[in-house]
């Protein structure tokens, strides 16, 4: 009898949650992996207060979120990076109009293993690291040891960010093509010789400390300035760092309004309680004089 | 009897259609990678794709195609996983039928066979956390992400078909083979190495190539264990990027039909026909020995 009971009472309950099921609006969001913990968070607390919108978050790369976005099987694509000329082609062949809303700002970090013998360097010897110009920690002064290069797939933002903003080649083919933030941060750590990038949310941990096991490079602009770290807040914000950036959503056309009710809670106060907390920042006034959805 | 009749023809055809549908599959399969790779071929000459060995479509300058180093990394690592998993398979598959008792058997059979259904990830997180820092430190590398890491994870996931082929085989060799070896006042070792084993060779065959099928095609080990760095490998102890992954890692981002999503397919194709060939080989080594059985 008690099966029986349990039965009906299963059935039941499915058949309520099929109902509940039926009246809930979808977002599905995809994209980025610098974002997709930030905004999943940001979804969580979202739905605390909006149960009648459920908000689904997955990465993957902001490369695959915006291919996701232009093949219409999405509605919201996370980007750590501008959508590219390719795209915006692709988009409008396919009569998809982009619009854009930076609700973040992240900086790219340097990470090193503690046994590189470095603490800072200039931008342009960063790029010489990655492009394979620079080979050995010797060159820059340190004890001999190959330089051990951590970067990301073609697939990421960052990687086309990183590329762009620090590069403006290609990188070295030796380069190890990791999945992921976490993946380098946990390679760097394992690799006496190893640099890497990884974003602001991964190099702290919840209570906002330095991770373990890796070191932070600081890094200058012109030679004779004085060396940033990606943990100076203040000096971001006066826009000191150099590789500071913005997150990017992308959606297809006007924002709808449940899209757009999901943005308005991101620029809250609550919403950039929770971006603080992840170690990120909040948009520049740039980046949201730049937003096309306000 | 009509009707027992009727259900006969009935089923037979199902399942003539059934066996059908997988033929036509595999040949849609082929066809589909076929079209797809000609028309990579519109913009991507055969002698970039087969003799380069840069692979860069996402490039900063022009893109290149170069399947040369994926295809050396591919086939370093399957020849590699070979070496450790063939004298390994063929030993226990040996110890199992001949040496153990039934009760050793009985539970080690099972837990073989179980091996083969750990998911590649899982394998492949071992990769990263196990064996990739074991190797470096045993070797004194920098980093265990590399070539020798991704043929140890695939030797493992190769080893069940191979151990169950074999004895297989093994057991099917006569028994008045062998005990005409022991008449002759052979012993037990000498019976394996000289009566059993080369008696069923086609059969240990047929189990190492399903085994380098299995190993040739495994995508997300791989992928996460060799550290997926384009440049030309100069032995185990280097990053490597399968052909699996490239198509893996880059098929999510890449939008529709851009020189860059057909070359995918163009290395889909290269694999195609490897695995094929591979398995058209064990098919004829297999008759051959069905036919000498008999």
């Amino acid at each position: 009898m008690l099966s029986m009971r349990t039965v009906l009472y299963c059935s039941l309950i499915i058949f309520l949650a099929g109902c509940t099921r039926r009246n809930v609006e979808t977002i599905t969001i995809k994209g980025s992996d610098t974002e997709v913990n930030l905004v999943l968070q940001l979804a969580e607390a979202y739905m605390e207060t909006n149960p009648a919108i459920s908000v689904s978050v997955t990465g993957g790369g902001s490369g695959v979120g915006i291919a996701g976005l232009l093949n219409g099987r999405l509605d919201v694509a996370n980007s750590s990076r501008e959508i590219n000329n390719h795209e915006l082609v692709l988009a409008s062949e396919r009569n998809i109009a982009i619009e854009h809303f930076i609700f973040a700002a992240d900086a790219l970090a340097i990470i090193c293993h503690p046994s590189v013998p470095i603490d800072s360097m200039s931008l342009d010897d960063l790029g010489k690291i990655f492009s394979g110009e620079i080979q050995n920690w010797q060159q820059l002064g340190g004890a001999a040891g190959i330089i051990s290069l951590y970067g990301r797939q073609s697939n990421s933002g960052t990687f086309m960010y990183f590329r762009e903003r620090v590069l403006g080649k290609d990188y070295a083919p030796g380069i190890k093509q990791m999945n992921g933030n976490a993946q380098i941060l946990e390679a760097v750590k394992a690799d006496p010789n190893a640099i890497g990038y990884i974003s602001l949310g991964y190099l702290t941990d919840e209570t906002g400390a330095l991770r373990h096991g890796i070191k932070v490079i600081k890094l200058t602009t012109e030679p004779g300035k004085i060396a940033i770290s990606p943990l100076d807040r203040a000096a971001i914000k006066a826009g000191l760092y150099p590789l500071t950036r913005p997150l990017f959503h992308f959606s297809n056309g006007t924002a709808s309004d449940i899209i757009r009710a999901f943005y308005d809670f991101e620029k809250s106060p609550a919403g950039q309680k929770i971006i603080a907390q992840n170690g990120y920042l909040p948009p520049s006034e740039a980046g949201l004089a730049f937003n096309s959805v306000k | 009897m009509n009707q027992r009749l009727f259900w006969d023809k009935f089923f037979e055809k199902v399942f003539k259609g059934t066996a059908w549908v997988a033929v036509l599959t595999l040949v849609g399969i082929f066809l589909m990678l076929l079209i797809n790779s000609a028309r990579a071929f519109e913009t991507i000459s055969f002698a970039e794709f087969f003799s380069g060995t840069a692979w860069n479509p996402a490039a900063y300058g022009e893109a290149t195609y170069g399947i040369g180093a994926m295809l050396f990394s591919t086939l370093l690592v399957t020849i590699g996983a070979m070496l450790i998993a063939v004298p390994l398979g063929i030993g226990a598959a040996a110890f199992l039928s001949e040496v153990a008792s039934p009760r050793t058997r009985n539970i080690l059979k099972p837990a073989i066979e179980m091996l083969a259904a750990v998911p590649s990830v899982v394998i492949g997180f071992l990769g990263i956390v196990l064996v990739a820092p074991a190797l470096a430190k045993i070797f004194d590398l920098p980093h265990g992400l590399n070539a020798l890491n991704g043929s140890i994870l695939l030797a493992i996931m190769a080893l069940p078909t191979l151990i169950s082929v074999t004895e297989d085989a093994i057991h099917a060799v006569p028994q008045h083979y062998k005990e005409a070896s022991y008449a002759l006042g052979a012993n037990r070792w000498e019976t394996l190495l000289r009566v059993t084993l080369p008696s069923c060779t086609s059969g240990i065959l047929v189990a190492i190539m399903l085994g380098l099928g299995r190993a040739l095609g495994e995508t997300m080990t791989v992928l996460m264990a060799t550290g997926n760095a384009t440049a030309m490998p100069n032995g185990f102890f280097d990053s490597v990027r399968t052909i699996t992954a490239t198509v893996a890692i880059e098929m999510g981002e890449v939008p529709f039909g851009t020189p860059h999503y057909f070359s995918l397919f163009a290395c889909a194709l290269v694999l195609f026909l490897i695995t094929l060939l591979v398995n058209i080989a064990a098919e004829r080594v297999a008759a051959g020995y069905r036919r000498k059985g008999q």
